[in-house]
């Protein structure tokens, strides 16, 4: 995806509290900031639960706004991870039109990108990518040269590496 | 506490009481019965204020705590009672005040189906509250109770809303009321002083020749008024204040600059354009004292201290902040600065009070800074002033000096026209020792002036001074400045006889027109104690407040007189509203 403005990886650690969600969601809209992706998961404790969120906006200015989301009653942690070393992961479903003849060519892309074909009839086939999401970028660039009817990202995951806490 | 049969609304008051709630300012409805029933059944020492519109309600809690500094209570009930109280919500959160908010609403099984009188008010609530909460299980109350109480009054203060299914205040309670809170998510400041960051604070300071020390509203908040007054005296250095900051420091000490901003003194704003060091403790760098911020005290070492990490660099980036409670911090910062060598420094600053003081002629037609003046000379400068919002809460502000600590009440960052009467009623309910002053404008008075019946039915002495220049004088003299005088929307024509609406509510009157009678008239309506009193000042009509700084320019733009007829015409301001 190409975007003018930089997308940040937040991981955002919060009780698992009704309107939670909007509270994070308001407080980066009403300055401007877009939520590009958003993955909620509980936390192995069950009353917590763990957000990664990708947000395009001025990256000046966006330190405050986390200290903005942090002081919500509901969020024990904010941080920006976006220039960590961190295991930053992706799942992308693709639904390409593909006819018999462009098959062969479609799964050798498949292949290349290390993607698993979940779905395949006379006309199209579904792909399944994880990984980095740099990587299904590449895919999809590459992918794009057949129709691409359908296309479905869960956007970012992560986990700082080793002994550092997301 | 042992564990009895009673209702959720029951559990309710009982929670209320150990929190040491005094007032509940209120009004009933169908999905509140429970709980107002429940002040029959659970007999406790709340007193019960009911009120004439839930905008009220807000207001006067929200004075109540600005007078006193403890939380006071709201209830009301749903749908359209509850969507009532949001302007006051909004208020007290611009201001940090504490504030707990009950609404009834609708029984949890209808909630989302459009149920009679529902509303989501937990939704439409969420960005001016502190935190909120939909309760669930009449077995929540107790610790809900606790934890509103705990975030409203703690930090950076702020309302809490919790909002309140009837099945809940009416479900049986079953549990203990004595709950443990749960918010592992609430980051309190620890109370511990970052040492290094104070030692870097003060070696700054040391090395500075004309500082000023910026006291905000969490100075009062924190209770740090004695402690700053030690400070900036060790120091010799001046002080100013914000507008909610007013009482943070005595303004008629010798090393006070009054307040500053859009339309504080001339010197407090010429002391920012030229100041070597600003030691901002507790105040957000609102946009009506910075002006441009891309100017604001470029020249010199900013120094941020707050409790609330996100206001450090949300409007000015500072060169030095500390994460602090503004007492503890002054405490601390006070033993590692000595005197400065500030001599010339103030002698300057003097010389700008004496060219430029705030002034205003008692000749002509009648002036509101002339009646605002004489209160403050006969109350000898002790009352409790509550202003509206308007050209005369900028003139109380100039002209009524706050000396002591939570005696200036005004709605500061929402700039809320109506604030004003119930405010004042809150703030007397809260001190009725003292001498409460509300200083309204004809247009905001008419926005509460119903509350007039609560503040006659339990014979509060508040003085309601009417500052009638039959305008909404405070655009008016925008649409005059900046819009080669094209007034729209601004003339109060159809203005009640308001001594008379006083009388319909059995509340004594006064007109005052004539500069001669003020005097009089003012130490009579001092001196009136049987209950409220009303005074109608008929004053000049198109008066304009200075200094002014066009929102959003660089301060060095600040008019300080009245531009001469004819003069060049002025650029339209950019700044917010
Ligand atoms: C609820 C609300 N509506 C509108 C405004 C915009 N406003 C700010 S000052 C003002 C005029 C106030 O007039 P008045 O109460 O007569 O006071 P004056 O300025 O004449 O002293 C208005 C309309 C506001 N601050 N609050
Ligand atoms: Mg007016």
């Amino acid at each position: 995806m190409i975007n003018a403005k930089p997308i940040h990886t937040l991981s955002v650690y919060v009780t698992n509290k009704p309107g939670v969600l909007a509270r994070i969601a308001q407080t980066f809209s009403r300055r401007g900031y877009n939520i590009e992706s958003l993955v909620v998961s509980p936390a192995i404790d069950g009353n917590f639960s763990r957000m990664t969120i990708g947000v395009s906006g001025e990256a000046d200015g966006l330190d405050q706004i986390i200290r903005q989301v942090s002081k919500l009653i509901d969020v024990l942690r904010c941080v920006d991870h976006t220039y960590d070393d961190a295991v930053v992961k992706e799942m992308g479903l693709i639904k390409v039109a593909v006819s018999a003849e462009e098959r062969g060519e479609a799964l050798q892309i498949a292949e290349h990108f290390g993607c698993k074909t979940v779905d395949l009839t006379d006309t199209s086939m579904i792909l399944q990518a994880v990984g980095d999401p740099a990587k299904i970028d590449a895919l999809v660039e590459m992918i794009e040269k057949f129709k691409i009817i359908e296309l479905v990202r869960t956007g970012k995951v992560l986990l700082a590496r080793g002994a550092e806490t997301t | 506490m042992e564990k009895t049969v009673m209702d959720g609304g029951q559990a309710l008051i009982k929670c209320l009481e150990a929190e040491g709630v005094e007032y509940i300012f209120g009004y009933s409805g169908g999905s509140v019965i429970p709980i107002f029933d429940a002040m029959i059944t659970a007999p406790s020492n709340i007193k019960f204020v009911l009120v004439r519109h839930e905008q009220g309600a807000a207001h006067m809690a929200d004075g109540y705590a600005r007078a006193t500094g403890k939380p006071a209570v709201t209830l009301v009930t749903s749908g359209p009672g509850a969507t009532n109280v949001i302007t006051g919500i909004m208020t007290a959160h611009m201001d940090s005040v504490p504030m707990v908010i009950l609404t009834g609403q609708s029984v949890s099984w209808m909630i989302g189906k459009d149920a009679f009188q529902e509303a989501d008010i937990f939704g439409i609530t969420m960005p001016v509250v502190k935190h909120s909460y939909l309760l669930k299980s009449p077995n929540d109350i107790p610790r809900t109770v606790r934890e509103a109480f705990h975030i409203a009054t703690t930090g950076r203060p702020g309302p809490v809303l919790i909002d309140i299914p009837k099945d809940v205040s009416a479900g049986s309670f079953t549990a203990d009321l004595h709950a443990e809170m749960d918010i592992p998510g609430y980051k309190l400041h620890s109370g511990k002083i970052d040492l290094a960051k104070v030692k870097e604070i003060a070696e700054a300071i040391s090395k500075s020749q004309r500082p000023v020390i910026l006291a905000g509203h969490g100075v009062l908040i924190s209770g740090g008024h004695k402690e700053l007054r030690a400070l900036a005296e060790k120091l010799n250095a001046p002080v100013t204040t914000t507008l909610l900051g007013k009482g943070a420091f005595p303004e008629t000490h010798k090393l006070s600059l009054g307040w500053l901003g859009m339309h504080g003194t001339a010197y407090a704003n010429k002391a920012m354009c030229e100041c070597d060091l600003l030691l901002n403790i507790g105040s957000r760098f609102d946009d009506r004292i910075i002006g441009d911020p891309k100017f604001f005290c470029k020249e010199a070492t900013v120094i941020h201290v707050d409790i609330d990490p996100a206001e450090i660099g949300k409007m000015i980036r500072p060169q030095i902040h500390c994460i602090a409670d503004a007492k503890l911090f002054i405490e601390e910062l006070s033993k590692h600065v000595g005197k400065l060598n500030t001599g010339e420094w103030l002698k300057t600053l003097d010389g700008w009070k004496q060219k430029y003081p705030l002034k205003f002629k008692r000749q002509g037609n009648l002036k509101m800074q002339h009646v605002i003046d004489e209160f403050y000379k006969l109350s000898n400068g002790k009352a409790v002033v509550v202003t509206d919002v308007g050209q005369h809460q900028m003139w109380a502000a100039q002209f009524y000096k706050t000396d002591a600590p939570n005696n200036f009440l005004s709605s500061g960052g929402a700039g809320t026209m109506g604030f004003g009467v119930p405010a004042a009623i809150g703030a007397q309910f809260g001190r009725p020792k003292d001498t409460v002053i509300a200083f309204c404008g004809d247009g905001g008075f008419q926005m509460t002036e119903f509350e007039l019946a609560t503040a006659a039915l339990h014979k509060l002495p508040i003085k309601f001074v009417v500052l009638n220049n039959h305008y909404l004088g405070m655009v008016r003299q925008w649409q005059e400045l900046f819009y080669d005088d094209r007034t729209c929307g601004v003339d109060l024509e159809g203005n009640p006889d308001f001594v008379k609406l006083a009388d319909a509510y059995g509340i004594k009157g006064f007109n005052l027109r004539r500069p001669g009678d003020v005097k009089r008239i003012v130490k009579a309506a001092l001196a009136y104690n049987k209950g409220p009193c009303l005074i109608n000042c008929e004053v000049e009509k198109t008066d304009n407040v200075f200094p002014m700084i066009p929102a959003g320019k660089r301060i060095e733009a600040m008019i300080i007189e009245a531009p001469k007829a004819g003069s060049k015409k002025l650029e339209k301001p950019t700044g917010s509203t």
